[in-house]
């Protein structure tokens, strides 16, 4: 009898401790998800503590309209460069106007006017983009970005702070001043 | 109690000598060859090496002491520093200005800058070389092929190191460099705005870039750098000291004679330590760091160039759509060097200089086909090669990008199986072939961008 029972709590032992091995693996699993949960919770505070907050910067980028001046202070054909905004205002031949961004799109060098060629020339790498943006060589991939733009009572007025990349040049990002 | 009035009676030491007794309660100066083993387990720094050291691996020309100048260029950038920390300031307004109060009012102030400067690029060339003496001797053949890859990643920190200190200064040279840097990383997809975004802190180059890059060169990377060396020299005691130098065809004896670390290692580590100390202390007496006219937003200088350690990625920047030329072309790379110590070699070839004579041979002609194939091709692509208005149907995407990379890498494995075939050469004397061919091309273009090329980067003759 004595001997009966011990064989079967032996047996039921084994049984549980079967059953425990996939509890304790399944545990272990568990553990390791929440510990790589907790992980990820901390990388995200890093990331989201180091992350440019919305209040700051945003004073000179947002809603930076640079007053340029008056529409006769532009010849047609000419390109202007302002430091505050870091843009072009470029004046076409057939009196149009155009903000374009300095920078270069290929790694972001302040690209030049040269006058000398009537061309956009960024010495760092060497591309090349003609008066609407556009490029001529490369490296650089896409034209100059935009940047929108008003005439209101023959003022130029342009927002620096919205940046319009652009696949290519058309007529339609010319503004052209009323009634001229 | 009869214990205690023992105690009293003996004599004991004084204050100062207990004090030393309980940091050094053994004897620093060994009486024998025997203590000497026990010596160094005792001492924290010194029980990341092993006790004995195979003695043929004391040898000169296996290492030329690469890593351990590495291990000290490292603590003489720790050492400077902590000092330059004491007078930077890490705001746009302010950081151009305290470098020249650095050098003008401190004393000593520009020599410590001077260390700190090439120390750092001394580094970026030690580390380089010791990858390559570790490849080529085959010591990241298994145990130590975690070495390998901690060494790899401490390259990279290394670089990073470097890149986040040039642009403390915010001069015109640091701040271009760093813009065309930051740059790069836009052409990563999906992730690449973001990823620029975060390192810049905002969408352009301001005060919170500067506050970041300061706080990873003085935090974060010094730190994983620390760490990381900790686990380097943790792993070589382990693989049991370093790889033990052969000639081709020579077989190792089961046993090596060993020596003791302690004097032997030691004291030719600490020469070599105290050489290069010497050096670097020579070199920024005589030589000053550079720096430019204070950083202007609005003005790039003609040619921009990134610092030397990056040209080579500039030069190619130069030739390929960058998507193709960072991504495909240096994430291949980079994937090829991490797995390089995984791939399955049937020959043995630890610790033989470029594994076999038929190897030594191969890395020559190599080096040969690599130099005259670069230069080649840069010129060509300088002056004949225009395939964006050869083909002028197509995107730049694939003219400059997609078609170049594709006969890049056709290039780079008909030479392999070229090589392999014509020199019936096993998997890890090709490998290493490659391996040559590729370094040779990258440091050519190193050069050509860092020395040969001027106004609007046309290539020039420099001299």
């Amino acid at each position: 009898m004595k001997k009966k029972t011990n064989i079967k709590t032996i047996a039921k032992a084994a049984d549980v401790s079967q059953s425990e091995i996939s509890r304790r693996g399944f545990l272990q699993k568990l553990w390791v998800a929440l510990g790589i949960v907790a992980l990820g919770e901390f990388l995200w505070m890093a990331l989201s503590f180091t992350r440019p907050r919305k209040g700051s910067g945003s004073k000179n980028q947002a809603g930076a309209i640079v007053p340029a001046g008056s529409i006769e202070s532009f010849a047609s054909g000419s390109v202007t460069a302002f430091q505050r905004g870091a843009f072009y205002l470029v004046r076409l031949d057939d009196g149009g106007f155009l903000a374009l961004s300095c920078k270069c799109t290929h790694l972001g060098c302040t690209v030049p006017w040269v006058e000398k060629e009537k061309k956009f020339i960024c010495p760092c790498h060497a591309s090349t983009f003609d008066m609407k943006g556009d490029v001529i060589n490369g490296p650089a991939g896409r034209p100059l970005d935009l940047f929108p733009m008003t005439i209101e009572n023959k003022v130029v007025k342009v927002d620096a702070g919205r940046r319009i990349k652009r696949g290519g040049f058309r007529p339609d990002q010319v503004t052209y001043a009323k009634n001229s | 109690m009869s214990d205690s009035r023992l105690d009293r009676t003996e004599s004991q030491p004084g204050y100062v000598r207990r004090i030393w007794l309980s940091m050094f309660p053994f004897p620093l100066q060994s009486r024998s060859q025997r203590e000497r083993p026990r010596f160094l387990l005792r001492n924290l720094i010194l029980h990341f090496r092993p006790t004995l050291v195979p003695e043929r691996t004391l040898r000169f020309s296996l290492t030329f002491g690469l890593g351990g100048m590495a291990a000290v260029l490292v603590l003489l950038q720790l050492f400077t520093g902590v000092l330059l920390k004491f007078v930077y300031e890490p705001l746009p307004t302010l950081a151009y200005e305290s470098i020249g109060r650095l050098q003008g009012t401190f004393l000593f102030g520009r020599l410590i800058r001077n260390v700190h400067f090439w120390s750092a690029n001394f580094l970026i060339l030690v580390v380089f070389l010791h990858g390559l003496r570790v490849f080529f001797t085959g010591a990241f053949h298994a145990p130590r092929q975690m070495s390998w890859v901690i060494g790899l990643t401490l390259f990279l920190l290394v670089l990073a190191s470097n890149l986040t200190g040039y642009l403390l200064p915010w001069d015109q040279l640091a701040y271009w460099a760093t813009t065309i840097c930051v740059g790069m990383l836009e052409y990563i997809p999906l992730i690449g705005t973001w990823v620029q975004r975060a390192i810049l802190g905002g969408s352009q180059m301001g005060p919170p870039t500067l506050r970041n890059f300061y706080a990873f060169h003085t935090a974060v990377i010094p730190a994983l750098i620390v760490a990381l060396m900790a686990f380097h020299f943790w792993r070589v005691r382990k693989a049991g000291g370093l790889v033990i130098p052969r000639s081709p065809g020579e077989e190792l004896p089961e046993k090596p004679i060993m020596v003791p670390t302690v004097p032997h290692l030691l004291l030719r580590e600490a020469t070599v330590a105290l050489c290069l100390v010497a050096f670097v202390m020579g070199f920024s007496v005589v030589f000053d760091a550079p720096i430019g006219p204070p950083a202007n937003p609005g003005f790039s200088p003609n040619p921009t160039k990134a610092p030397w350690y990056f040209a080579g990625v500039q030069e190619m920047l130069m030739h390929f759509h960058p998507s193709f030329a960072l991504l495909i072309v240096f994430g291949a790379l980079f994937y090829a060097f991490f797995v390089l110590p995984y791939v399955y070699y049937p020959s043995a070839t630890k610790g033989i200089w470029f594994g076999s004579v038929n190897g030594r041979r191969t890395a020559l002609v190599s080096l040969c086909a690599g130099a005259i194939s670069s230069v080649l091709v840069i010129v060509l692509d300088e002056y004949v090669i225009d395939l964006v208005s050869w083909m002028p149907g197509l995107s730049q995407t694939l003219t400059n990008g997609a078609i170049p990379t594709a006969l890049l890498i056709l290039a780079l494995v008909g030479y392999y199986f070229l090589l392999k075939r014509r020199f019936k050469l096993s998997r890890i004397e090709a490998t290493q072939a490659l391996m040559v061919f590729v370094v040779v091309s990258f440091v050519i273009m190193t050069v050509t961008c860092y020395f040969f090329r001027g106004q609007g980067m046309r290539l020039t003759w420099a001299f």
